[in-house]
């Protein structure tokens, strides 16, 4: 037998250590999008605060803005919803709601109590737009871009951290940082 | 034939619940085949936000809605690849259990069928050959060379340790 | 009063005392220096006490419920029964981590006390060697990982109680049986290390190691099965093994391990494959230390993995990197690379025994290359999953070729067999079988590939066993007779062997014949399942000492109203934690059990989500196992082990000789 055949085991073992080096920050729990660099999933859904107002895909266009899933029912979107407030009146960020699986006059009362960051609400009440976004929690916010592409997802509380990090890049008018390269 | 719907209602109690509950849904099928379908492919449809479960065990109110989803689909008259792309399509590749066969994964599946398939003649093979070329004898026990060894080894230890 | 820093500073001295067990014997086998080899046992002896004696003082604080200490509080609960207290020193990562170093110090004891008859280089390597692995574990405990740190001055009023899912009969026993399996392996591995350090890579070597890797691969056998059993009646869906990172991780140094025990037969009995069965003895234990990196280190994710935390996981990859690492890098350095002359034909025992590598090996590498290709796939941007699908594939297709592979090989002899003998042995258990393979099946329910196939399979593995033992035993008055006369190591293999046929019958008709219903019932409704009648009779409240409790009764009867079983399952909601747990309601039987499990209150009067399930054969699964253990455990009691024991003769002179004899005695002899 040839010894350096003897060596294959040691040789995996080292590259099996190298992946779990590599690999020992990230967190398994988080998922990427199924949609990312794909259109906005269509949609005909009535707006929260006007039921009588039908919304639709299109209204997702022009400008890149994020789109944020909440609901009354969910703690850490009412953690988040201050600086989403922020956000939408100091930063000027184009951020539109979709109320998830919720009842329609508990939503407005909590804009109303808590403040309303949305330029509007889409007010999805079986979750069928949030099944075809691939959402599996609230809350979470999509990167829409100015031609309704999904160009990035935050799965949790969105922070000052967030935003400066994640968020921020894809929104180069207000941040003055260019977008990244990916 | 709304059962489901009163599902939403123990909302609150699934929120406090660990992983260790075990879900029944009620649901009901127009045949036998379609509850067949519904329970494999709830089998093999893993829950997006659940630690390793699948949609079927799992207790989230994701894996409710998917669960439901499912069995929207199989009785709209979906086939199992049509559910299963829908699923794929909203949250990715990551919720089936079943890998794919296409790209890397194609090594997962035939790696081991082409190991053992290759392997397990090459040995008969090379026996063969090596036997061959051993002249056909056959040894009884260890070999005269190796035993030699053996106690040269054994003695020299006797040695080192007087 | 033993304070835990007690515990704490017992520890700190042992690691102090596997440093030196490390190094002092290591060198002195080195220099060939008698008194420095001889230090080993006596700095084992006192190493273990140590481990012992903290591992005591931890006990105690949790019987005490002293909640200063974070691991008692967090962990514990002033309500809890005081035997889920004991258990309660390994529900969590620290406390589970002293045992597997109590347990490696136990094995390592054990080690120093039987190996009289051993030389004493062997030994004082032997023991070096696992007591660097004990320094590596211990370091971990005391650095990152100690049980015994204190919440001072704000000690919590109660702790936070048991995770309700480890209070259970099954989980107090489950991690130390597993643990004894894991961590016995490292006997196995100590022995390859040191005899590629001796450069004494002989079938006496093979011998040393055989019965310690018996008895690891038992106890692990019967932790797997147990954890098993557990899942099947305590997860409360029905289902006995998952395939999840921590099952895996359990079952790769199993596979690992069962191939290892084979291939040692070969080495020890005829001197052959040494490379190959040194490398399985590290690979196997390397598998022990992958898998408690996996649950521990959050890499992956899984049910039931520890709390996560990188830290821990650069630490445990570090130590894997020194013990896996250093250990193949030895052998790739030492590992003898002779060629030696091949004294065996292509129908002889030691090739079939080589195919049997060959598919257990690939088995291990599937279960492994499944467990690790998400990880994988995620370095290259990719988020897939492997699951159930996969690996019940992968397996459908290994299963049958080593089974078939077994049940032509059981009638193979050493070097040689006679082509006349196989074609003479082979055909009639297989034929014979083939009747079997639709009719029981047909008991169950509509024929299928699958049950036939795992009818088929174990229906011959038992007949081809059977076949073996007459041939055996031909010439003696009766079959009885002549297997009372067989060697326990015979019996042992016998075991094993209808240990895998009774689990494959099992695993075929409980996967195939499970039917199971889930419906909405209220006390007085009825179900129909399988031809029997469950009745809701009603619902009671009740409280434990930790937990309140809805209790359902369910009256099962046959068509013609008689009454079968009665069972009844629960929803617990524990106080202090608030989860919520089911407990199956389950009537067990050897061909069937019934169980009938409660999912979620539903709106109406005491209405409940019931889900039902008749589930043939299942407990043949854990029989199998637990046939296993026994034919391990008879094969360790083969008086050969002990006969060399008791030698008085000089230690080495007297292995050689024991090794020769071995061979020229078991010619024609079982594995």
């Amino acid at each position: 037998m040839n010894r350096v055949l003897l060596f294959v085991p040691v040789i995996f073992f080292a590259i099996l250590g190298f992946v779990f080096y590599t690999m020992m920050e990230h967190d398994p729990s988080e998922l990427q999008s199924a949609r990312l660099n794909q259109p906005f999933p269509a949609f005909q859904l009535t707006d929260l605060e006007k039921p009588e107002l039908t919304r639709d895909q299109s209204a997702l266009q022009g400008e890149p803005m994020l789109v944020n899933v909440w609901a009354t029912w969910c703690p850490a979107c009412r953690a988040e919803h201050a600086y989403l407030v922020h956000l939408a009146e100091q930063k000027n960020v184009a951020i539109i709601g979709l109320n998830y699986k919720d009842q329609r006059q508990a939503a407005n009362e909590w804009l109303v109590k808590l403040g309303d960051p949305y330029r509007f609400s889409i007010f999805d009440q079986e979750g069928r737009l949030g099944l075809d976004l691939g959402v599996y929690g609230a809350p979470e916010t999509y990167v829409v871009d100015a031609d309704g592409i999904i160009r990035y997802r935050h799965v949790g509380v969105v922070n000052e951290k967030v935003w400066q990090e994640k968020l921020s890049p894809w929104f180069p008018a207000i941040s003055g940082s260019g977008v990244p390269a990916s | 034939m709304n059962p489901l719907r009163s599902f939403f209602l123990s909302l609150a109690l699934s929120m406090i619940v660990g992983t260790s509950l075990a879900t029944v849904d009620v649901y009901e099928f127009s045949d036998e085949d379609k509850y067949e379908r519904y329970k494999v492919l709830t089998e093999e449809l893993r829950c997006p936000k659940c630690q390793n479960q699948n949609i079927a065990d799992s207790d989230a109110q994701i894996a409710k809605d998917l669960r439901q989803e499912v069995h929207r689909l199989v009785e709209a008259g979906q086939s199992d690849d049509q559910v299963v792309s829908f699923m794929v399509e909203r949250y990715g590749d990551f919720v089936r259990y079943r890998p794919a066969m296409e790209g890397a994964m194609l090594g997962l599946w035939w790696g081991p069928v082409v190991i053992v398939l290759t392997g397990i003649p090459l040995l008969v093979f090379w026996v063969r050959r090596r036997r061959q070329a051993d002249a056909g004898s056959i040894e009884r026990g260890l070999d005269d060379q190796e035993k030699q060894r053996l106690k040269r080894l054994l003695d020299k230890d006797e040695g080192d340790r007087q | 009063m033993i304070l835990p820093e007690f515990g704490h500073f017992a520890l700190i001295l042992a690691f102090g005392l596997a440093i030196l067990l490390a190094v002092v014997p290591l060198i002195g086998a080195w220099l060939g220096d008698r008194l420095w080899m001889q230090m080993a046992r006596p700095f084992t002896g006192l190493m273990t006490l140590l481990i012992l004696l903290s591992f005591i003082t931890l006990t105690l604080a949790f019987l005490k419920d002293d909640f200063s200490v974070a691991y008692v509080a967090g962990h514990s609960n002033s309500l809890l029964p005081w035997y889920y207290k004991m258990s309660a020193v390994w529900g969590g990562h620290e406390g589970s981590l002293l045992l597997w170093a109590l347990i490696l110090a136990g094995w390592t004891f054990a080690v120093s006390r039987f190996s009289k008859a051993l030389p004493e280089d062997m030994v004082a390597r032997v023991l070096g060697i696992l007591g660097i692995v004990n320094a590596g574990f211990l370091s971990f405990i005391i650095i990152k990982s100690s049980p015994f740190e204190r919440i001072l001055p704000n000690i919590p009023p109660d702790g936070a109680d048991l995770n309700p899912l480890l209070q259970d009969f099954g989980l107090i026993v489950h991690p130390p049986l597993l643990y004894m399996g894991y961590v016995g392996f490292s006997v196995a591995f100590a022995f390859a290390l040191a005899a590629l350090l001796g450069g004494k890579l002989d079938a006496a070597w093979a011998r040393w190691s055989r019965p310690w890797t018996t008895v690891a691969w038992a106890f692990l056998t019967l932790g797997i099965a147990l954890g098993s059993w557990w899942a099947y009646y305590e997860l409360g869906w029905g289902g006995w093994w998952f395939w999840d990172p921590v099952e895996n991780a359990s079952l790769m140094p199993w596979l690992a391990g069962t191939a290892l025990m084979h291939s040692l037969a070969v080495t020890e009995k005829r001197g052959l494959f040494k490379s190959w069965t040194v490398l399985l003895a590290i690979f196997t234990f390397s598998l022990s230390l992958l898998g408690t990196f996996l649950v521990r280190s959050g890499i992956l994710t899984s049910v039931h993995a520890f709390a996560s935390d990188p830290d821990r996981g650069f630490y445990i990859l570090a130590l894997l990197a020194v013990t896996i690492g250093g250990s193949l890098l030895l052998y790739a350095l030492r590992a003898p690379v002779v060629k030696s002359r091949i004294g065996f034909s292509e129908r002889s025992r030691e090739t079939f025994l080589l195919m049997n590598n060959i598919i257990l090996v690939t088995a291990t590498l599937t279960v492994l290359g499944g467990t690790l290709f998400p990880l994988f796939a995620e370095m290259a941007g990719k988020e897939v999953s492997v699951g159930a699908p996969y690996f019940d594939a992968m397996f459908s297709f290994l299963t049958p070729l080593l089974v078939a592979f077994l049940c032509v090989g059981i009638f193979s002899h050493w070097k040689d067999t006679r082509p006349g003998l196989l074609k003479r042995q082979i055909p009639v258990p297989l034929i014979a079988a083939i009747p079997f393979a639709f009719l029981i099946p047909m008991t169950q329910g509509d024929l299928a590939f699958m049950p036939v196939l795992g009818s088929f399979l174990a229906v011959w593995l038992l007949f081809a066993t059977i076949r073996d033992i007459s041939q055996k035993v031909s010439g003696r008055r009766s079959l009885w007779a002549g297997w009372m006369k067989t060697r326990r190591s015979y019996k042992g293999m016998v075991f094993g062997h209808l240990g895998l046929a009774v689990m494959i019958m099992g695993a075929a008709l409980v996967s195939a014949y499970t039917i199971e219903k889930d419906v909405r019932m209220a006390p007085g409704d009825e179900a129909t399942l399988g031809g029997l009648v469950y009745r809701f009779e009603r619902l009671a409240h009740y409280e434990g000492p930790n937990f309140i409790s809805d209790r359902a009764y369910f009256v099962v009867s046959s068509d013609s109203g008689r009454q079968i079983a009665d069972l009844h399952a629960e929803k617990r909601r524990y106080v202090v934690s608030g989860s919520i747990m089911t407990e199956a309601g389950i009537q067990a039987g050897f061909f069937r059990d019934l169980y009938v499990s409660l999912g979620e209150p539903l709106p109406g009067q005491d209405a409940w989500a019931v889900r039902l399930h008749i589930k043939p054969f299942v407990r043949w699964l854990w029989l199998g196992a637990l046939l296993m253990a026994i034919g391990g455990a008879l094969a360790v009691a083969d008086p050969r082990y002990r006969q060399k024991a008791r030698a008085k003769a000089p230690a080495s002179a007297g292995d050689a000789e024991a090794g020769n004899t071995a061979v020229s005695v078991q010619e024609g002899g079982q594995a």
